[in-house]
């Protein structure tokens, strides 16, 4: 390789397998030698194809999907060029052309698109597979589709909304997620299958007619053993004719298999394997040492493969080519599970019993659907795969156990029995957990043993196990638990030592009994006299289950430092004061006024992140006198020293704005003055834009709204901070009062079951089920919950009282604001202050030596 | 101890139960804590870590069978006791005599 020179690599498709390669040249350092170039074809990054039919889940829920939620990578050396198509390899000069889509407003004869050409050093190949639709006549009728993209759901969707019935031609993997789609659009289903049974690759025909049970039970029509002869209708589809029967149906879904994108390669002379894909090495290099294939268009040992795991282990492999390092591909595990309308399905290893002399365990109630079985090696030692339908909970342990060989137990029948304890056998440390990251047990362990991860979604973080299509999670959780019971340390969710009880479990106990009282609830549930990390957690669960104000002798002594004083301790043992400004909107006489207090005590001024305005410097015996004159001009409390709501940012949306379709600012002050005062696990934000530009960054927040044509999508889970995330889709184009009940619902759940210091992304990551367990929860009020919830946010908003003005009509609580108790008049002599920019610093306070006599 | 020079503070129920005030003797600023059984304890108010008077206005409670208070800034526990931080052995603030006269408290010179 020539050194001193930035090389140049191109990336052909942004699909998962590209994506993924993108992101290891990055995390190994690739891009500090390489620039590399990602052409994309479809509108958008790359989105999780794996979780597709998941998109009708939430409508406008693309991002949701996202791979790449920002549309960019973080390291500027990886360029992303979406929206465009590489037409041409040129071998031997190393360029490829790229032609961009025409803008959008121009006609195409004078804009026809841009054409560029760029240089590479590397090529690699991620064009990925095209649905194969079989040469069915009439199968190019309007109401045909094929089932790969978000446009093509969202044509689906589109033609569902005037049909009454689909049909799905092909029922592998593929045709039953689409017919979980169409059943999901509320048509009546059929899905027809040539071979003699469903999923014909992985089941055998006990194992496809039990999913055929299963699935009809859902009301999905299965036609197996029978060849589709002609889509019928003259341009828009009306029918599908079978061999031996018609059926009426307005849409048609091609799932009948993918072929390998190999166009490309066949234009530049690479060589192709006989049955499609560009054929690659070991290092998935093609016949051109320049050019690399992964994904499903490669073809390693003349074999595609078309699992997400083998292309993403091939991308890691190019990865580490280039870095000259020794990875190899030479196969992969094809086993699959998954969750099939509703039903667990799982094949691996050799499921059809191919091995000589090869032995069958079968398992199977038809009563409850359930069909599992093994294939044992013919002295009964080893098991070499199986396959499960109806519960595939021992795929976590039977798996690996294909792949490690470990001996079997003497009854391996044990392993599929109902209420099996072979389950609890011991899985090997090689064996592979998470087969989509390539992550096995021992790299589980070593990130709970040497790298701190306390729970899943740590682990998830760390290791990207479970991450991808999630079917291991729970495996990854029993590792985890097994991991800690084995060294003797007892996964404690408690508290501190004080508490046994989680918070959730201590906001259960507070609401059941009633509590008010720190004493009551120790005396009953705990031990000791509590610590800064109890007293204040209940502290926050008893304001959030009344509306006392925090300063009742009751539990002023339980606040934390900021809450105690009602406002933000800096460093120098000063507070900082912020009137509350809701969604940003201010008038120029309380500008002023602002500013006046400011003048007038001193105080160092700064806008915030959350637009509004700080007060730093204030002596704590100073707060009431500025609270006064702020409270005065018509400002309450912010709340920016509590575990709270913060504030709720808005952009200037429709009112000015000339993109902004609906009013954010009213929405956002709204929103503000509906949640302020709300305690909460953790300090809360919020979010509202006007249009999807997103300009108040509503995404990066607890929870935010964004303006669509119809109405608002609600986003949940985003943060900034040291591990920033980006909020996902609740649900879309809600009117106002929708949004506000499923807001009140998120946000008194979270109060309810987060725990201490948790903010809302990780609360809802490691809750079982992730975000969909709260759309299940919210949107769907699938505990019944949602009733119960609002009328808890009712009670708060009814009962908020602005605790600045409440402190300041009470002498009792005004009482603690002093400098010394017994010189009220002494100011703190250790709180000084220096000029900086015109205006106060603090001066470090000296600090005292360590071990000062006693 | 005969060398104590008491200084009158505040009246008992001025100190919360389980909460602290701070006073100015001799010059110092000293912390008066009242524990949860009534026990009245006085500390160097400064916190050492960071420099600021402010260990008054932290949370007391227990750590084990020490009766502490846990700094309102990084939020390390002092022994009410002793002055020993109890999240690093190097770390210690002054202690004071407390003597409690007709409902008074009194606190002494460093002790």
């Amino acid at each position: 390789m020539v050194t001193g020179k930035r090389q140049r690599i191109v990336v052909v498709g942004h699909g998962m397998v590209g994506h993924r390669f993108a992101q290891a040249a990055v995390e190994r350092g690739l891009t500090e030698t390489h620039d590399v170039l990602v052409v994309g074809e479809e509108p958008r990054a790359a989105y999780d194809r794996v979780a597709l039919t998941s998109w009708f889940g939430h409508p406008d829920g693309a991002e949701g999907l996202s791979l790449l939620p920002g549309g960019e990578y973080d390291d500027p050396r990886v360029r992303l060029v979406l929206d465009s198509v590489v037409t041409e390899v040129d071998r031997d000069a190393r360029t490829v052309t790229v032609v961009s889509p025409p803008s959008a407003a121009g006609d195409l004869l004078a804009d026809p698109g841009a054409v560029t050409v760029h240089e590479y050093d590397v090529l690699v190949l991620a064009t990925g597979a095209a649905p194969f639709v079989p040469p069915v006549e009439g199968r190019g009728k309007a109401g045909c589709f094929v089932y790969r993209t978000i446009e093509d759901l969202e044509a689906i969707r589109t033609a569902s909304e005037t049909a009454t019935s689909g049909v799905v031609i092909g029922g592998g993997l593929l045709g039953l997620e689409a017919a979980n789609a169409l059943v999901q659009l509320g048509l009546d289903t059929h899905v027809v299958e040539m071979a003699p049974r469903l999923m014909p690759v992985q089941l055998d025909a006990a194992a496809g007619s039990t999913l055929v049970r299963h699935v009809e039970r859902l009301g999905v029509k299965v036609h197996t053993g029978v060849v589709t002869e002609e889509i019928l209708g003259d341009e828009q589809v009306t029918g599908v004719r079978l061999a031996d029967r018609e059926i009426e149906t307005q849409v048609v879904v091609f799932s009948a298999g993918i072929r390998p994108r190999d166009a490309l390669a066949r234009e530049c002379d690479l060589e192709v394997a006989p049955r499609g894909g560009v054929l690659v090495d070991e290092q998935c290099r093609t016949s051109d040492p320049h050019v690399f294939a992964i994904g499903e268009c490669a073809a390693p040992g003349g074999t595609m493969y078309g699992l997400v795991a083998p292309g993403y282990a091939m991308a890691e492999v190019v990865v580490d080519a280039l870095l000259d390092g020794p990875g190899t591909f030479t196969g992969a595990d094809m086993s699959t599970k998954l969750k099939l309308l509703g039903v667990d399905v799982a094949s691996f290893g050799d499921a059809f019993a191919a091995t000589d002399g090869a032995l069958e365990l079968t398992y199977s109630d038809a009563v409850a659907g359930i069909y599992k079985k093994l294939v044992v090696s013919e002295d009964g030692t080893r098991l070499l795969g199986g396959i499960l339908v109806g519960d595939a909970s021992a795929y976590g342990v039977l798996r690996p156990m294909v792949s490690s060989g470990i001996a079997l137990p003497d009854n391996p029948e044990q392993l599929i029995l109902p209420a099996s304890s072979g389950v609890q056998l011991g899985m090997p440390d090689e064996a592979q957990v998470c087969s989509c990251n390539d992550v096995t047990k021992a790299d589980i362990l070593h990130a709970v043993a040497e790298q701190g991860c306390e729970d899943v979604a740590a682990v998830k973080q760390c290791t990207r196990a479970g991450s991808t299509c999630g079917s291991c999670v729970a495996t990854v959780k029993n590792i985890i638990e097994d991991h800690f019971a084995s060294v003797g340390k007892v996964v404690d969710k408690g508290l501190c030592e004080h508490f046994r009880l989680t918070r959730q479990e201590l906001f259960d106990v507070v609401a059941v009994h009633g509590y008010r009282r720190f004493d009551d609830i120790v005396e009953a549930h705990g031990t000791g006299r509590g610590c800064d990390i109890c007293k204040p957690a209940i502290a926050s669960i008893l304001a959030s289950q009344t509306s006392t104000h925090i300063l009742e002798p009751a539990t002023a002594e339980l606040q934390d430092t900021n809450d105690k004083y009602l406002g933000n301790i800096q460093r120098n043992g000063t507070y900082s004061v912020v009137p509350r400004i809701p969604g940003g909107e201010i008038t120029p006489e309380k500008l002023i006024v602002i500013g006046e207090v400011a003048r007038d005590f001193g105080l160092y001024t700064k806008i915030t992140g959350g637009q509004r305005i700080d007060l730093f410097g204030a002596r704590m015996e100073q707060l009431p006198v500025i609270w006064k004159r702020l409270v005065d001009a018509g400002f309450e409390s912010g709340h920016a020293y509590g575990k709270s709501l913060r504030t709720v940012k808005s952009c200037v949306g429709s009112t000015w704005c000339r993109y902004g379709v609906q009013d954010s600012v009213g929405l956002a002050i709204a929103l503000e003055l509906r949640y302020r005062g709300l305690r909460s696990p953790h300090k809360l934000k919020g979010g509202v834009s006007g249009c999807a530009r997103e300009c108040a960054e509503a995404r990066g927040k607890d929870f935010g709204v964004i303006a669509t044509e119809k109405g608002w999508n609600l986003y949940v889970g985003g943060n900034g901070g040291a591990t920033p995330a980006h909020a996902r889709l609740l649900a879309g184009d809600l009117d106002t009062a929708t949004l506000v009940a499923y807001l009140d619902r998120f946000l008194m759940y979270y109060v309810r079951t987060a725990d201490r210091l948790q903010r809302t992304s990780t609360w809802i990551d490691q809750l079982e089920g992730g975000l969909d367990r709260v759309r299940e929860v919210v949107v769907e009020d699938s505990l019944g919950l949602g009733a119960e919830l609002e009328a808890e946010m009712a009670r708060h908003v009814g009962g908020y009282e602005d605790e600045w003005r409440a402190t300041l009509e009470d002498p009792s609580k005004l009482e603690r604001f002093v400098s010394f108790v017994n010189a009220p008049g002494t100011p703190d002599p250790t709180i000084a202050f220096t000029t900086e920019r015109d205006q106060i610093q603090p001066i470090a306070p000296a600090l005292i030596p360590v071990g000062a006599p006693a | 101890m005969t060398s104590l020079t008491w200084t009158a503070v505040c009246p008992l129920d001025a100190i919360p139960l389980e909460g602290g005030v701070a006073a100015l003797v001799d010059g110092s600023a000293v912390a008066v804590f009242r524990t949860h059984d009534g026990a009245v304890f006085a500390i160097g108010n400064v916190d050492p870590f960071s420099g600021a008077s402010v260990l008054s206005r932290g949370i007391v409670g227990n750590r084990g069978d020490a009766p502490v208070v846990s700094s309102p800034m990084y939020k390390q526990a002092f022994d009410l006791r002793t002055g020993q931080c109890l999240d690093d052995d190097s770390v210690r603030v002054p202690t004071y005599e407390v003597s409690v006269v007709d409902g008074v408290v009194h606190v002494g010179g460093a002790g």
